[in-house]
């Protein structure tokens, strides 16, 4: 999940970044990130741009890079670069 | 008082996400008759309260951890599952859920209640904060998502008491006296179910109302600037700043009232009763050993009043978000800054303060490094040994080698921590990859009721729990410097004589290898109760008049003549790392409710001091010599 703070995107899949770590995918799922739910960038930390805050629904998660890799998504704004 | 009913009272359990304004409900369904513990064997928090319905019917109520999915991931989760199938040890089954829901985040909140439902156990909805969600535009209808989910929905406002009469009013109706035994199944959710499950909260949501993703909110607005890469961390540094000036500067008075009030008191005794050894303990003892717990109080009723203010706002997931990154890195969570600054000023609050880290695996590793941030009790000792022994010259530009030493000294311990943390991180099982997930809820007002029962509960936990643990050591410890007296005709101080003093010697012997004398060493056995008793320690072992209003000035000439440098310096590489704090130790027994953490503290904490003592003391003596 490559995108600017305030772009907006929908999820296209979730899956588990790491095979040893299948409850990652599926706790996302949990937390809203399921296929054609809408998400937004909210805000990004200043080292190295983590972590990610999202907006999934109405709730906003703070994600790790590793975790938000796991989502795939198709922006529906402009990406930065 | 349940005793006397014949029928056993039944048992709900509030249930629902994180941050969906559960406890508050709680508050205001229990009051403030509530028990706050431990479950066995887990530092997961539990408490439990109780209701009497207008027809006389007691129900207790249990506040089960916040939890996203009965799929649990987290160990609050796996209490939160455990209980509702009757499979956790030592706790009932409950009779009825109440689903807490938050009505401005039904689209995440309602899988839950999906998820309920497939377990079977009879449930209420609890649909909560509707006056937010309708000043966001969004109305509910209550009734049709009832007719919808097949079970009764109430409306509820988590801070006012009208919604909750609503509530208690159908509790009142449907709760039977407890049965037992209700059949729970679980099997965990497929990916499809998820999937599945989400597609029906759409369908609902459309029906009821309430599919409304709401726009650029006043939250969003506010976490423009507070989660801003440049001026987030500025307004984080702001409000750090303010509360650990308020924790050391407003609570410097209420504590020296208390000093001075326990002193006082001991006075008054010690003029009322004749010299015996009964008076001895009451005095030196056990009013001894009160006073230097009370005198925590105020830093810990301030440091929670903001702790409070910030976890209940919102904010303090935010400080989390900008500290992940920091923190992280050594494997610790953002949270653990907050519990981390605040040992500073004393670990016993800053182990308490963990309790806003839910992940308790990074809660505990938050509570093992605690005690090696420079707390205020060691700066009397530093004062001491530094004022002795480290001339007061300026090195560079001003600044003074007796604050660089200070300051090094600070810097060793938040280094020594550091080390330790990423230790324990690449000690962890499981993945290398820690999961953070943090919610960040929407900003809302504290409320006062919830700040007063909460910081009603840390001082009852502190006073209660800790008190009676550092009570009973402070008294032994007593006991141990004060017998057998010492013999007629003995010249020494009696503490040389006593248990505590022949323990020294023992000590001294351990030590040497070290630099430290037998002075040094008899003085860190009653430094056990608080490190500043050292200093006191040592004005007795040295067979100074114990009541010096100046110990410090009476001392240094003392201890210049007989301590080398060498040995200072490797004292205060001692006083950077070693567990001689026994309320520190009963605090983290109290906290992570077993007292194998302690144990491991003490261990590590040893093993880091002699080591860093002894390199001092060889590389000292190496230069010097």
């Amino acid at each position: 999940m490559d995108l600017a703070p305030g772009a907006s995107a929908r999820v296209v899949s979730v899956s588990a970044f790491d095979p040893k770590t299948p409850e990652l995918g599926r706790r996302l799922a949990e937390l809203g990130f399921l296929p054609g739910e809408a998400v937004r960038i909210v805000a990004r930390g200043l080292l190295a741009r983590a972590p990610i805050a999202v907006r999934i629904g109405t709730a906003t998660f703070a994600l790790r890079l590793f975790e938000a890799a796991c989502i795939r998504v198709c922006p529906e704004q402009p990406l930065l670069r | 008082m349940d005793a006397a009913t014949s029928v056993p009272s039944p048992l709900i359990a509030l249930v629902g996400n994180p941050n969906c304004g559960k406890t508050a409900l709680f508050n205001i369904l229990t009051g403030s008759r509530q028990k706050v513990a431990n479950y066995a064997g887990v530092t997961v928090e539990r408490k439990e309260g109780s209701l009497l319905t207008p027809s006389g019917l007691r129900i207790r109520i249990l506040d089960l951890p916040g939890a996203y999915s009965l799929d649990a991931l987290t160990p609050d989760e796996q209490v939160t599952a455990d209980v509702l199938l009757g499979r956790r040890a030592g706790e009932t089954q409950p009779d009825h859920v109440v689903c807490v829901t938050d009505a401005t985040n039904l689209r995440q909140n309602l899988r839950l209640v999906l998820s309920l439902k497939r377990l079977g156990l009879p449930m209420v909805v609890a649909l909560n904060m509707t006056d937010i969600a309708r000043r966001k535009g969004i109305v509910i209808d209550a009734d049709r998502l009832a007719a919808e989910l097949g079970v009764p929905v109430v409306e509820t406002v988590g801070v006012k008491t009208a919604g909750v009469q609503a509530l208690i009013k159908v509790l009142n109706a449907t709760v039977s006296p407890s049965r037992g035994g209700n059949a729970a199944v679980w099997l965990p959710l497929s990916a499809s179910d998820i999937e599945h499950d989400q597609a029906e909260v759409r369908r609902i949501l459309q029906l009821v109302g309430g599919d409304r993703l709401n726009g650029v909110t006043f939250s969003d607005r506010l976490d423009a600037l507070v989660l801003h890469p440049l001026l987030g961390p500025l307004i984080l540094a702001v409000i750090l700043f303010l509360v650990f000036q308020a924790v050391f500067a407003w609570a410097q008075v209420p504590m020296d009232e208390i000093k001075l009030g326990v002193a006082a008191f001991g006075d008054w005794l010690a003029a009322l009763l004749p010299t015996s050894l009964l008076k001895d303990l009451l005095i030196n003892g056990i009013l001894a050993g009160v006073g230097s717990v009370l005198v925590f109080l105020p830093q810990i009723i301030i440091l929670f009043f903001f702790i409070l203010i910030l976890e209940d706002s919102g904010y303090l997931p935010r400080a989390a978000f900008l500290l992940d990154r920091v923190m992280g890195s050594v494997g610790l969570s953002g949270r653990a800054f907050i519990p981390l600054l605040s040992s500073f000023a004393c670990a016993i609050p800053g182990i308490m303060a963990t309790r806003t880290i839910q992940n308790p695996r990074d809660r505990l590793a938050t509570i093992m490094i605690a005690p090696l941030m420079t707390c205020s009790a060691r700066l009397p000792v530093y004062a001491l040994i530094i004022g002795a022994f480290i001339p007061r010259r300026t090195v560079w530009a001003g600044l003074q080698l007796q604050g660089v030493v200070l300051f090094a000294l600070y810097v060793a311990g938040v280094a020594g921590a550091m080390a330790v943390a990423f230790v324990l991180k690449r000690a962890g099982r499981g993945s290398s990859f820690q999961a953070l997930m943090l919610e960040l809820p929407a900003y809302h007002w504290p409320n006062l009721r919830n700040l007063g029962i909460g910081l009603w509960q840390r001082v009852e936990i502190f006073m209660s729990r800790v008190g009676t643990i550092i009570l009973a050591l402070m008294v032994i410890l007593w006991a141990l410097s004060s017998f057998p007296a010492p013999p007629p005709g003995a010249t020494g101080p009696p503490i040389q004589y006593s248990i505590a003093g022949h323990l020294g010697a023992w000590l001294a012997v351990l030590f040497k290898p070290i630099g430290f004398n037998w002075q040094i060493s008899i003085a860190l056995v009653p430094g056990l109760a608080a490190r500043e008793v050292a200093v006191g320690a040592l004005g007795t072992v040295y067979a100074l008049s114990a009541t010096a209003n100046d110990m410090n000035g009476a001392l240094t000439p003392l201890i210049t003549q007989s301590w080398s440098l060498p040995t200072a310096l490797s004292l205060l590489a001692w006083y950077v790392f070693a567990p001689q704090c026994l309320s520190t130790l009963a605090t983290v027994k109290r906290e992570t409710n077993s007292w194998r953490y302690p144990i491991m503290m003490a261990a590590y904490l040893f093993a880091m001091a002699y080591v860093g003592s002894w390199i001092t003391f060889r590389v000292a003596t190496a230069l010097t010599g």
